[in-house]
């Protein structure tokens, strides 16, 4: 059949299940909004307030409902208002298609109206990217760009399609999805070896990452762990790949991590690294990390391979099947003695709370918890609330903590719950924040209200740019540079303007009264929770240190 | 000696001529923090598939690693290999247009005829050298040139093949 070339884009993302684009028109964006209303009953079109925040609701609604996230742009700022988005999903390899309208190809390279070359700005955030100006490669480009976007390792793929591409007709013919290229086995022998070192293993340690998370492979984490005997850690992008309340469980390891994954990690004989990348933020000292361990990575993309740590074995292969294959050879063990210890470190190191009524981040956070239901899924900013939300929540499940991991974009947090509330609309959405991040990107209440979204947010409101002012206090000898603003926003009453709800409280008993307030609104809520300035994010293990540098107090 | 100096090494990839190719190997390479000494774009037999010849400095084999493990995930790349230096044949041109006047061009010409460049123009007071050979070879004529006074110089990049099959 003879269609336009946007019509050709509203079918290609029918074909490949999508029902649910975010985005923000403009004047090159004309004719594929023009198709997205003729499609309207079968494609919806969320509209926030900025790309930006279009471009983290699609990452959000990717990450928390693992289908690949749309996002439309049209040219010059609109464009340009993405990178960052696409950013935050290429560090974290979420899925994401971004469809960017061009000016006219006749006006491409004269500096047009709204013309940028979002391509060659892309580049290095995308896994691929096209530049479409004629109607007939539409459906090859979109179809390559979903293939490309979700296959082996995941991340964003940009579609540039041209003013009069979109407009012009041509023959459409529906073709059924490019298959996914089969996964990458793992090799039965080194599957064989794997299973060997850990039945060998007298204190063995998983550390997990987000390639657990997006590989679907929680579950032979969970069962390779029991079955072994082996205390698991994760990266924060790992959160959920064991439940909180597990014995196996350590925490989140590196900087912020916990004391029991740090020295766990620092004394193991085995490291089992599934699906990470050993950045800075956990392999503070490269050379020093797990330094008394045999190191086993497995990851999906070879180039993470001895990138940052050297290890004895090495496979690129599909988490899920290689775990899977391990899991098969693996005889089983215990080891009381590490566990042991284990349990002491836990012991030892548990934080302790005052006990009185102050909203002290752990008990505030404790008490989202308790009261949000074990379905709630959390999204973060970034920064200290960030760091505290990834300690303290009780991670149960993969895929309820949404945050920035390897880019740490402030700013991130609400457009990233409003994708996650349309993904999953029966699940309660409690996106956390600091004053500082919530700033950036609270314009986005106005389109949490327009679609009746009832994201609960938490401030954590201490008046200064926390993260920084916690490293000036530690390390630059208090010289506060920029991090004490002196803003006078008052957030219940802006809530209130955006037409939302607000709520404000200075104690834990009235923030339970709040936020129980909250859990019967239909729309958003914002709770501007007064925290201490000097709340600091402990422990931490400062750059380029080891667990004998951790500073706990 | 070594037909390419031992400091640099040659990647060979095989790649889909699409657009942006080029763009997309030299931003990857410079995202690392290496730095191209030379590359080379052309056409081969395949319809469609374009060789990139890529010389860069060999300072760290773990970074020479990840920018093979880099490239060989881009779309448009079809097949990576980094060429062993004593293994492959290297061939580079060099163009060179010279000031002489009619007193200095023996001299210029009997070293020229020594590494058997051909002189592709010649005037009153210049001529134009054409050189192929070795990077070795191309960099020792360079060296000798340095005696006259160069108006312009370009040289094509390395390309290269591995003997046998």
């Amino acid at each position: 059949m003879l269609l336009t070339g946007s019509q050709i884009v509203m079918e290609e993302l029918l074909a490949h299940g999508v029902n649910t684009v975010f985005g923000y028109p403009g004047g090159a964006a004309l004719n594929l909004y023009d198709a997205l209303y003729e499609y309207r009953d079968r494609i919806r079109h969320i509209m926030t307030a900025h790309e930006q925040g279009a471009c983290h609701a699609a990452d959000g609604y990717a990450r928390s409902g693992g289908h690949t996230g749309v996002v439309f742009a049209t040219s010059g700022p609109g464009a340009t208002n993405l990178v960052t988005g696409i950013a935050t999903a290429w560090m974290d390899s979420v899925p994401l298609v971004a469809i960017t309208a061009n000016v006219a190809s006749n006006l491409i390279g004269r500096d047009a109206f709204q013309e940028i070359y979002i391509t060659g700005i892309t580049m290095p955030i995308t896994k691929h990217n096209f530049m479409v100006n004629d109607p007939a490669d539409i459906s090859d480009v979109l179809r390559d760009a979903f293939r490309i976007a979700h296959s082996g390792r995941k991340g964003p793929v940009l579609v540039d399609i041209t003013k009069d591409a979109t407009m012009a007709l041509c023959e459409y013919q529906y073709r059924s999805p490019e298959t996914l290229p089969e996964p990458l086995c793992i090799n039965p022998a080194d599957a064989g070896r794997v299973a060997a070192l850990i039945d060998a293993a007298q204190r063995p340690v998983f550390y997990c990452g987000g390639g657990v998370i997006a590989s679907d492979s929680t579950e032979w984490v969970r069962r390779i762990a029991a079955k072994g005997d082996i205390p698991v850690c994760h990266s924060m992008m790992g959160a959920g790949v064991i439940s909180h309340d597990d014995p196996l469980n350590l925490g989140m390891v590196g900087m912020h991590g916990t004391v029991a994954a740090n020295l766990a990690v620092d004394r193991c004989d085995l490291l089992l690294a599934v699906g990470v990348r050993f950045p800075d933020r956990v392999a503070l000292n490269p050379g020093r990390f797990a330094s008394s361990a045999k190191i086993v990575h497995i990851d999906a993309d070879r180039s993470e391979l001895n990138k940052n740590v050297k290890v004895e074995v090495a496979l690129r292969c599909d988490l899920r099947q290689a775990l899977t294959a391990i899991e098969n050879q693996v005889q089983g063990a215990s080891h009381p003695a590490w566990i042991k210890d284990i349990q002491a470190w836990k012991a030892e190191c548990a934080p302790t709370l005052s006990g009185d009524d102050a909203l002290e981040p752990r008990s505030l956070i404790g008490k989202i918890s308790e009261l949000s239901g074990p379905e709630a899924i959390y999204v973060t900013d970034v920064g200290q609330h960030q760091m505290w939300a990834a300690q303290y929540l009780h991670h149960t499940e993969p895929k309820r903590f949404i945050t920035s991991g390897g880019l740490g974009t402030m700013g991130f947090g609400y457009g990233a719950a409003i994708g996650a509330q349309l993904a999953n609309p029966g699940n309660r959405i409690v996106h956390l924040t600091g004053d500082g991040s919530f700033h950036m990107n609270l314009n986005e209440g106005c389109t949490a209200v327009s679609y009746g979204l009832p994201i609960i947010t938490v401030i954590f409101n201490n008046g200064v740019l926390g993260m920084v002012y916690q490293w000036q206090s530690q390390f630059y000898g208090q010289r506060y540079s920029a991090t004490v603003p002196d803003r006078k926003t008052d957030f219940v009453c802006m809530a209130e303007a955006f037409g939302a709800k607000g709520f404000s409280a200075r104690t834990l008993e009235e923030f339970e009264e709040c936020y129980k307030q909250a859990l019967t609104e239909k729309g958003p809520v914002w709770i501007d929770c007064a925290i201490d300035k000097d709340a600091r994010v402990l422990p931490m293990i400062p750059g380029g240190g080891t667990v004998e540098d951790m500073i706990t107090e | 000696m070594d037909m390419i100096q031992n400091t640099r090494k040659v990647i060979s990839i095989l790649v889909d001529n699409k657009p942006n190719t080029l763009a997309r190997i030299s931003s990857l390479v410079g995202r690392r923090n290496y730095n191209i000494e030379t590359i080379t774009a052309s056409e081969t037999h395949m319809p469609g598939v374009t060789l990139i010849t890529l010389v860069v400095t060999d300072s760290d084999p773990d970074i020479l690693e990840q920018i093979v493990a880099h490239i060989e995930k881009l779309e448009v790349v079809r097949e990576v290999h980094v060429m062993d230096n004593n293994g492959g044949l290297y061939r580079e041109l060099l163009l060179l247009k010279v000031m002489v006047d009619k007193k200095a061009r023996s001299s210029l010409l009997e070293t020229a005829e020594v590494f058997r460049a051909r002189i592709i123009d010649l005037s009153r007071s210049s001529l134009i050298i054409e050189l192929t050979g070795e990077p070795a070879k191309i960099d020792g004529f360079m060296d000798l040139m340095s005696d006259y006074e160069l108006v312009e110089v370009c040289r094509t990049g390395v390309t290269g093949m591995s003997r046998g099959l």
